[in-house]
């Protein structure tokens, strides 16, 4: 282990330095889902991991969740190594997969109780914390009711309820939010907002560029096992894009051939099978000189550049195909 | 069983009993919602299996005790091999399905092994469960069977009991490896159709396996006949103890065989 990466580990959550992740596949083929990144999470930060289904975000949650062993390179979790203190690691904490996997035969009390019982805690201490828990996920009068029982936000607000049952110092939140309409998906901010506050280190992948903008103080867009960006959303924002973004909208078949004649209106142009993405400061002075071109677009929309806008520019796709 | 709990143990790991005794609170639950129906089930198969194969069936059969390995009617020569065989179905009914499920439907191990616990503990605690099971279905056969006058002797029926939790229990870690490693639940027909159901026939619990005549040793190396061989002899008070050696060892062999199939297979399966 090199001197820097023995700093790094007393301060960071996660250092993971040339990580690796390879599966043999049923045809005897290896296949690499995350190949070699280098990652550190500090203490108190949400840091996010950002990417299409595929990139290597969930292999590489499950390794820093000390549930999959590591193909190559480093990994230190809370300043630990995996493969030796894999329970120790596990004991401090919190994982919410990304499909709820609770116990739907149980209550919703019990599925919090047996929990923390995994993690040694002593009955009464239990007790006592999933109260709080249950007040926390606004689940308190659903204390008696069974999990089938619950929307899908009360389930996934009960899943990371039950990932806090052990106060851990670092919580893992495998696309939380997936599945949930958008008042659930607020209301999860919300609460994910408050435990950051309260200085727990969170771990976030998603494939939705808004939840990583509200939520992460950094990440790093990954695509195809390979990390292609690192920073806070607004610098990798103003790194890889422009201010404002005019979407154009014209006849089907007709995008390619005006992506040409636009050109020159702004620093580049992205053709998407539905519309043309003009990237430039001023998106409304796009849509004027395009109408001064005698070109008539079905619809335009100026806006701010987006994470997704980051996506397409580093790797020529979308997020969400 | 320390030894293998501690061949695949390591320094940092959580120790084998205190992993498990942290899931008893799960497994307490569960049992506080099924116990009635094992023990109904409990009681009832014992009647009518005894109903219709000793009473109804054995009254046909006309044998003296030397063609019933020492059994004075074919009511007691037929009991204790049932109640073995009985316990391999109940440990295969344990560790199909359920074991399936935790892992692939409800996913409950999955959460279990995103905590301290790790795979030896969660295959640990299930199989504790099994035991339980295979205890209170088989004793409380044995209870509703003594009145019968099936048993030889006072001590019989206990190490017949305890010889039927062993026959229970090495199909128990068995069918669990196997389990871990079946991708889709098409598996489990084929080991009801060509390994449970003649196993059941034609292990000895429902005649001598001699009269199978030159296939009679095929019979003798399934670990079912071991279990079945073992049980009747106990409660017939018939022991050749060199026998009853071999029926133990095998059995025993055959579980902690079974024991690290399904802690490797849990692990490759949960841990990739």
């Amino acid at each position: 282990m090199t001197q820097s990466m023995t700093e790094s580990m007393t301060e960071a959550m996660i250092v993971a330095r040339g990580l690796r992740k390879s599966f043999r596949q049923s045809n005897g083929a290896t296949f690499e889902a995350v190949k070699g990144i280098d990652v550190e999470v500090r203490r108190g930060e949400a840091f996010g991991f950002l990417g299409p289904n595929g990139a290597g975000k969930s292999s590489t949650m499950r390794m820093v969740a000390a549930v999959s062993p590591i193909s190559g390179g480093e990994l230190r979790i809370l300043g630990m190594d995996p493969a030796v203190d894999g329970p120790a690691i596990r004991g401090r904490l919190g994982v919410c997969p990304q499909e709820d996997n609770l116990d739907q035969e149980l209550n919703v009390f019990d599925n919090l109780y047996i929990y923390g019982r995994y993690f040694g805690l002593p009955k009464q201490v239990v007790r006592d914390r999933v109260g709080e828990l249950l007040e926390f996920a606004k689940l308190t009068e659903k204390a008696k009711s069974r999990v089938d029982e619950l929307s899908g936000g009360m389930k996934r607000r009960l899943t990371i309820a039950r990932s806090l049952i052990n106060r851990p110092d670092l919580l893992l939140l495998d696309e939380p939010t997936t599945g949930l309409d958008p008042q659930a998906r607020h209301l999860l901010w919300d609460q994910l907002f408050r435990l950051k506050q309260a200085g727990v280190t969170l771990v976030i992948t998603t494939h939705y560029m808004d939840e990583a903008e509200q939520l992460c103080d950094r990440l790093v867009v990954m695509d195809k096992g390979v990390i292609v960006a690192e920073g806070a959303p607004r610098e990798l924002i103003n790194e890889h894009s422009t201010r404002e973004v005019a979407e154009l909208r014209f006849g089907v078949g007709e995008h390619a051939a005006l992506a040409e004649k636009l050109a020159d209106l702004g620093e580049r142009v992205e053709v998407l099978p539905d519309r043309l993405l003009v990237y430039a400061a001023d998106g409304e002075e796009v849509v004027a000189r395009t109408h001064e071109r005698g070109l008539e677009p079905i619809a335009s929309l100026v806006r701010r550049s987006t994470l997704e806008d980051v996506f397409l520019r580093l790797t020529g796709r979308t997020l969400v195909d | 069983m320390a030894p293998l709990v501690g061949a695949l143990a390591r320094p940092n790991d959580l120790p084998f009993l205190e992993g498990v005794l942290r899931q008893a609170d799960y497994w307490a639950v569960l049992w506080a919602r099924t116990w009635r129906g094992v023990v109904a089930s409990s009681f009832l198969s014992p009647f009518l299996y005894v109903l219709a194969m000793g009473v109804l069936l054995g009254g046909f059969v006309e044998a003296d005790a030397d063609q019933l390995e020492g059994a004075s009617s074919y009511l007691a020569f037929v009991v204790p091999g049932l109640i073995a065989a009985h316990a391999m179905q109940t440990a295969v009914s344990e560790t199909t399905y359920p074991v399936m499920g935790m892992i692939k439907w409800q996913r409950i191990y999955e959460s279990m092994l995103a905590t301290p616990l790790q795979p030896r503990h969660v295959v640990g605690a299930h199989l504790a469960s099994v035991a339980l099971h295979l205890a209170a279905t088989c004793g409380l056969y044995t209870l509703v069977l003594a009145p019968f006058g099936v048993y030889e002797s006072w001590w019989g029926p206990f190490l017949a009991f305890g010889s039927q939790v062993l026959t229970g229990m090495a199909f128990a870690t068995v069918v669990y490896a196997f389990s871990t490693r079946l991708r889709s639940e098409e598996g489990f027909g084929v080991l009801f159709r060509l390994g449970v159901f003649p196993l059941f026939l034609f292990s000895g619990a429902f005649f001598p396996v001699g009269n199978l005549g030159g296939a009679a040793w095929l019979a003798r190396l399934t670990p079912l006949w071991h279990g079945v061989n073992l049980s009747r002899m106990f409660a017939l008070d018939n022991v050749t103890w060199w026998i009853a050696g071999v029926n133990v060892a095998v059995l025993v062999v055959v579980m902690l065989l079974g024991w690290r199939w399904s802690v490797s297979g849990l692990t490759k399966r949960m841990l990739a």
